[in-house]
């Protein structure tokens, strides 16, 4: 495989390696925190820091840690700094934090940061795992965006609490609820597949 | 009563994979055989009720008295991580035709967030430990539920005639909303 240059590092995960559309990872969070904007957001920036920091920690110590405890000793890892930032979020965005409830506690078992961190930051320099890390965590960000907007857009009305579609407009409440989001992923992650099957047919 | 309540609405109202999206996973991975699709069930189920007892012990015995909540993450995950590696060798030990049927599915759990998800609801509910338990093995009978169903759709699924794009994720997911919309109308039943 040829040696990727740091631009492609970081965009193949908006797209091409994107955890969400491409390869299905850390579906949980996903499903459960787009109902509306804000809180994909909040979600997406939480895991984003997580990543990142973890992404940078294990790449720096990779030689120190023996490889028959290295998964236990990345959960250690990850579950520090979900501390943090779970206990960042309930000190200065309660509503948020409440918002999220023990979603922000189970980023720690979100498969993508265990992933790139088994996948990527064990193998790599702490600069690319840098890039890596906030590659595909712009990718996650990018997905709960749409996925979230498309949500509220569809289930209130509103995109980040401000009117945008007129009073006609009654909302389907079902796209709030659980099943809107299942429907709205499947058809979402369809849609990916028919993008990556026309660009690929192209070249 | 109160235990009747807890316990059908784990299963059936505040279903793990329907209504709290935990365990999504090995839910879309391990649902295109009815029978992986059991296996995969009782091993969470199993799993889910020991760490509902561990996991109380530890916040109620250790974390809260000594004012260690704050750990509360580290802790879970860690006694959850290390659970499955006895549980599975004392399987392996007790009892190898239940270990040849759990197979993989066992250290696959770890990573299982309905399993994580389980210890921080049970703390964050503040259930007692009777209630603990029976709101883990429900939400272990409820995930159960949930995956064999889907399984038994997947398999119908295969000779359906799917838009080439949907095909694997995107028709499960969509299959899994309208389970979700049925299993809406549960809500309701016990308030």
């Amino acid at each position: 495989m040829p040696v990727k240059t740091r631009g492609e590092e970081f965009a193949k995960g908006l797209w091409k390696e994107n955890p969400i559309f491409r390869q299905l990872l850390g579906m949980c969070p996903t499903l459960a925190v787009t109902n509306a904007v804000i809180n994909g957001l909040a979600m997406g920036l939480a895991t984003t820091f997580v990543l990142v920091l973890s992404s940078l920690v294990v790449s720096s110590i990779k030689k120190l840690i023996p490889s028959q405890v290295r998964i236990a000793s990345y959960i250690v890892i990850i579950a520090t700094f979900v501390t943090v930032a779970d206990r960042f979020l309930a000190a200065f965005f309660p509503p948020i934090s409440k918002n999220l409830g023990p979603y922000v506690p189970l980023i720690v078992v979100n498969c993508i940061i265990l992933g790139r961190q088994e996948a990527f930051s064990s193998k790599n320099t702490v600069g690319r795992s840098l890039i890596d890390a906030l590659g595909m965590s712009s990718g996650f960000v990018i997905a709960l965006l749409v996925l979230s907007s498309i949500r509220e857009i569809l289930g209130s009305g509103t995109l980040l609490g401000y009117q945008v579609l007129g009073t006609w407009f009654e909302p389907w409440i079902i796209m709030m609820l659980p099943p809107g989001a299942f429907i709205a992923l499947g058809v979402l992650i369809g849609l990916a597949n028919k993008v990556e099957q026309k660009s690929s047919s192209r070249r | 009563m109160e235990l009747l309540a807890i316990f059908i609405s784990a299963i059936l109202i505040n279903n793990f994979v329907l209504h709290y999206f935990l365990g999504i996973c090995p839910f879309l991975g391990v649902s295109k055989k009815i029978d992986s699709a059991i296996s995969m069930g009782l091993a969470v189920t199993f799993v889910m009720a020991i760490t509902a007892v561990v996991s109380w012990v530890i916040n109620h015995w250790i974390l809260i008295p000594y004012g260690l909540d704050y750990l509360q993450i580290v802790s879970f995950i860690l006694v959850i991580a290390s659970l499955v590696q006895l549980v599975e060798m004392f399987i392996r030990k007790i009892s190898p035709p239940l270990y040849q049927a759990l197979g993989i599915y066992l250290p696959l759990i770890t990573t299982n967030c309905a399993i994580m998800g389980l210890a921080l609801l049970a703390a964050l509910k503040n259930y007692n430990f009777l209630e603990t338990v029976i709101f883990g093995v429900g939400s272990g009978i409820g995930f159960t539920l949930a995956i064999v169903l889907m399984a038994g759709i997947r398999e119908q699924l295969d000779l359906a005639d799917v838009p080439e794009p949907l095909k694997g994720a995107g028709i499960s997911l969509i299959v899994a909303g309208i389970m979700a919309l049925a299993f809406l109308g549960f809500s309701g039943m016990i308030k």
